[in-house]
């Protein structure tokens, strides 16, 4: 447990108010379960048409990937999966990161990064989609 | 904050071996940690071997025989000796437990080994500080909020919900529960920690508390409260054998029930 520098002064009561309650942490709370299902749900659905898919020719396995309904499930998995992602690793950051400075820039890094990531895979998975 | 290794000044060495009673076969070997803020020393694992012939059949017998019979500066609180005070809580054979209720039968290892409550503060030997701790449980206002003027006699509760303070109330505040989760070893400064979210819930379902919408506001942090992650060492580790992860659960519950 810590005790800043400089704090020791301060009450045991001041330095466990800290800064007050957020007011906030139930959205974060609930969106990880809500996507932790909706992951499960459309990995069920993509990982068999992966599978098939993996098995075909080039051009019968871009047709598979660019089938209108194929390409909605992959698009939203990606999006679902990113946006776990980011909430998860941003719990992980602020429980291992104590430098409020470093923090910072991971907990950007962390968004830039699934932003990034989450783009390139839609963008691929569109491409197919609409033939380019 | 994450510390994975210690300081330099913190790091073990080795101790004294203190030498066996004289005239018993009946021994049993502790092995304990020592620090003294006095001497400038790193703490160190002292070795006792303790007479079971000459004493009762707990670890906190065998740590009050040391004291007595071998060595008066080992330092350690204790009290009520029948687990109700929550004093001699300490890590013995690598699970916080309270001493008094821990058998040396039970240590499976061949020393009892024997250390103060994890990630705080020493004060000495196995005293931790337990100062923030206890600001943590006073922050959460662990008595009732009414507005309704009080009635003339007694605030009445139905039978079902008195029930539902049971597994809550027994708590003795001993923190075996929050010194043994790795979330308030690195985030102990802002997390509250099991035992005082377990008594915040104790408030929170209290039919007669008025204050329960306030409670929540102040609890409702992602650091507060939102670092449990459910590792559930707090309900392995409580030796009164309740389950603070589960009411932490519950607080969740009652965050999200209020959003819909």
């Amino acid at each position: 447990m810590s005790v800043s520098p400089g704090s020791s002064m301060r009450t045991p009561r001041r330095r466990v108010a800290g800064l007050g309650s957020a007011r906030s942490g139930t959205g974060h709370f609930w969106l990880q379960r809500v996507t932790a299902l909706a992951n499960l749900l459309l990995i069920l659905i993509a990982l068999p048409i992966v599978i098939w898919a993996a098995g075909q020719g080039q051009a019968q396995t871009l047709a598979i990937l660019g089938h209108p309904l194929v390409a909605i499930v992959l698009l939203l998995l990606i999006f679902s999966v990113c946006f776990h992602m980011r909430i998860g690793m941003q719990v992980v950051i602020e429980d291992y990161l104590p430098a409020e400075g470093m923090k910072v820039l991971a907990l950007i890094a962390n968004t830039f990064f699934t932003i990034a990531v989450g783009s390139a895979g839609a963008f691929a998975v569109l491409k197919i989609s609409f033939g380019g | 904050m994450v510390q994975l290794t210690l300081p330099k000044n913190s790091q073990l060495v080795e101790g004294k071996v203190w030498p066996k009673p004289a005239g018993t076969n009946r021994l049993t070997e502790y092995k304990i940690y020592r620090w003294n803020p006095d001497d400038g020393k790193n703490p160190h694992v002292d070795t006792y071997y303790v007479d079971r012939d000459d004493c009762g059949p707990m670890v906190l017998d065998g740590l009050i025989w040391i004291k007595t019979k071998i060595d008066p500066t080992l330092t350690f609180r204790r009290s009520c000796r029948e687990g109700i005070c929550g004093s001699c809580a300490m890590n013995i054979d690598g699970t916080n437990t309270l001493a008094c209720l821990k058998s040396m039968d039970e240590v499976d290892a061949s020393a009892v080994k024997i250390y103060p409550l994890p990630h705080m503060q020493v004060v000495k030997d196995l005293v931790p500080d337990m100062t923030q701790f206890y600001a943590q449980h006073a922050s959460v206002e662990p008595w009732l909020h009414t507005e309704t003027p009080a009635p003339e006699r007694e605030w009445r509760q139905g039978r079902g919900d008195r029930e539902k303070l049971d597994g809550l109330y027994e708590c003795i505040l001993c923190a075996c529960c929050s010194t043994s989760c790795p979330s308030y070893w690195w985030n102990g400064d802002r997390y509250l920690g099991p035992a005082a979210l377990l008594q915040a819930y104790r408030w929170l379902i209290d039919s007669r508390d008025e204050a329960t919408g306030d409670r929540l506001d102040d609890l409702e942090d992602p650091f507060r409260l939102y670092r449990c992650h459910t590792i559930m060492n707090c309900a392995k580790a409580c030796p009164k054998g309740l389950n603070p992860a589960k009411a932490i659960a519950e607080i969740k519950k009652m965050m999200v029930a209020r959003q819909f």
